[in-house]
């Protein structure tokens, strides 16, 4: 933030809207340390102890080791499955985004009328109307229970679009470009060496987004994927969930606990470590000021 | 189209402005094209096509015409379901954007000690998979050994089981909630940020305190990022899914198999191979999904009288 002029710019910090906004802060917080908390418990102990609070042995490391070798450590191969969905979907998602957000930010051309209108329409049809249809067809294609009927469907991301959209006509000087076209270099050319570079916030952004999406997707696995060998982390933490309900199902919710806390690790650093970066790319106009 | 050529003004960022048009630049969206003709206008068009039929024992896929249109209306687990996310959305939505919408103005207004804690330990939840989410409020609403149990115990109290029939809609409106306020305040809070400080110093120099200029500045500002915030909330409220589906396993006598449109038309298709109607049902919520998403961007993008 830059420092501001003035008395209403530079306004008297105020405990009480410090405390108000402190209860939002405890709600969202609260659920998180309770997950912590109970990661650390065994099972037992799950059972009698109060949820806030560490109690009996601190068993956080036994419970990461019995998370990952159980049942064959299914776990890293969940895991595993996670990071190839995020690394092709949202991977691919990102570049299709930029290269097309870039395109509607930098370029008359004919249809692009159309292409924003059909692209926005699209975003309110809900994936309901999607899914169904989606699975019948990739089931014709004989994609359904293979990574490409999860990946696929990944690869758009209309807010991605319309993020690197806004970011790219903010970012990227016009003149830049005449300048660029004078010189003689083609469109492909100077997006790679020159816009490229200036979009790298919006970049960061973006990629987290896609990464959240593709990372935390539910519904697209559940309905593509039969073979648990092909399950991301969401599935498979949901169908240990389910596994205690069943009849004869060994319970085991200290895993379930623990895999969700190692499922939500790695989301979590991304966002702090690259938080300086995301943040600026999302206040895309910032840079007018 | 969901959007009308009034928000689409008010949504497309400036553009650079080329002599020539050229074909050139379809090169650069026509991949993302290309992926979107396949994984959303594709099936948007083949389940149109297939809500048409219906399959049957003799005969297999006959053409029936309008059939399973009329059939969903008069079906009342269908209704049922719809009424639910009404509900819900009625209700949940103005919490959680107010909420939202409180905090972006209070991280804007500099008055918060510790504001970049405040942001980003508030928008933390957005990180969390749905699947967690509900299962993690689903293992603290527990009165038997979660956090309500905890307080039962406690305070020698019985508070009710937030995961029975009369309370579970709120339960899941809680979870939601806890999901998205940081998403929405994030949101927000980039909007009210590139209002051009000028604004605000005409504002002081015509004396206007805190409250006015949030009033007719900053509320003004940051309409389009309301109004956008608003129909992807709606629309969220109408897929509403992973939730319910995630609880059922922790109360399966609550939640019901039509419990939302969404997962009814899951079970339509998964568990009863009635792809038609499951298509069908699909379509309808589409398009009221459609049409309320269009009315709110009406009013929302109307000019301030």
């Amino acid at each position: 933030m830059k420092p501001r002029r003035g008395s209403l710019e530079r306004p008297r910090r105020s405990p009480l809207l410090t405390v108000v906004t402190g209860i939002v802060l405890i709600y969202s917080v609260v659920p998180l340390l309770w997950l912590f908390i109970n990661s650390t418990k065994t099972q037992s102990s799950l059972f009698s102890s109060f949820g806030l609070w560490f109690s009996g042995e601190f068993a956080l490391w036994d419970n990461i080791v019995a998370t990952v070798t159980y049942n064959d450590g299914v776990f890293l191969r969940w895991f595993g499955n996670t990071i190839l969905y995020v690394v092709a979907g949202a991977g691919g998602a990102t570049f299709l985004a930029i290269i097309g957000g870039y395109a509607l930010a930098k370029f008359t051309f004919p249809g692009k009328r159309a292409v924003f209108a059909v692209v926005i329409g699209a975003i309110a049809v809900p994936n309901t109307a999607l899914a169904v249809p989606t699975f019948l067809m990739f089931s014709r294609l004989d994609l359904t229970n293979t990574p490409w009927s999860v990946i696929i469907p990944s690869l758009i991301s209309p807010f991605g679009l319309y993020l690197m959209w806004t970011f790219a006509s903010e970012a990227i000087p016009t003149e830049l470009l005449e300048a660029a076209r004078v010189d003689g270099a083609g469109e492909w050319r100077t997006f790679f060496t020159i816009s490229l570079r200036l979009l790298a916030p919006g970049i960061v952004t973006v990629v987290l987004f896609t990464t959240v999406a593709t990372w935390n997707n539910y519904f697209l696995p559940l309905i593509m994927l039969r073979d648990p060998a092909w399950y991301p982390l969401t599935i498979g933490l949901n169908s240990w969930n389910a596994q205690a309900a069943t009849a004869g199902g060994e319970a085991i919710f200290n895993l379930v606990i623990t895999g969700s806390l190692l499922t939500i690790v790695p989301l979590i650093a991304a966002f702090l470590l690259l938080q300086r970066f995301w943040q600026s790319g999302l206040a895309a106009g910032s840079v007018k000021e | 189209m969901a959007l009308s050529a009034d928000a689409t003004a008010a949504i497309i960022p400036p553009t650079a402005h080329r002599q020539r048009r050229s074909w050139l630049p379809w090169t650069f969206i026509g991949p993302f094209m290309a992926v979107f003709a396949l994984v959303f206008l594709a099936p948007i068009a083949y389940s149109l096509f297939i809500s048409l039929f219906r399959d049957q024992l003799v005969g297999g896929s006959v053409f029936v015409g309008l059939d399973n249109y009329v059939r969903a209306l008069n079906d009342p687990q269908f209704w049922e379901s719809l009424t639910r996310v009404s509900l819900f959305l009625v209700v949940q939505v103005p919490i959680m954007l107010g909420i939202s919408l409180f905090v972006a103005l209070a991280l804007d207004s500099a008055r918060l000690y510790g504001s970049n804690f405040f942001r980003i330990a508030i928008f933390l939840p957005y990180a969390v998979p749905a699947v967690v989410a509900a299962l993690m409020w689903g293992f603290m609403y527990g009165t038997r050994f979660g956090l309500v149990g905890n307080l039962n115990d406690l305070f020698g109290v019985s508070l009710p089981n937030p995961l029975s029939p009369d309370l579970v809609l709120v339960a899941i409106g809680n979870i939601v909630t806890w999901e998205f306020v940081g998403y929405n305040m994030l949101i927000f809070y980039s909007a009210l940020r590139v209002i051009p400080h000028s604004l605000y110093e005409a504002a002081e120099i015509d004396g206007a305190g805190q409250w006015r200029v949030v009033r007719s500045i900053k509320l003004p500002a940051i309409r389009g990022a309301l109004v956008i915030a608003t129909i992807f909330s709606i629309i969220g409220s109408f897929q509403l899914f992973n939730e319910p589906s995630i609880l059922q396993s922790l109360a399966p006598n609550a939640i019901t198999s039509y419990f939302t449109p969404n997962l009814y038309a899951y079970n339509l298709s998964f568990s009863g191979q009635q792809y038609n109607y499951a298509a069908t049902v699909a379509i309808i919520m589409g398009l009221v999904t459609m049409l309320v998403a269009y009315a709110v961007q009406l009013r929302g993008m109307r000019k301030e009288a």
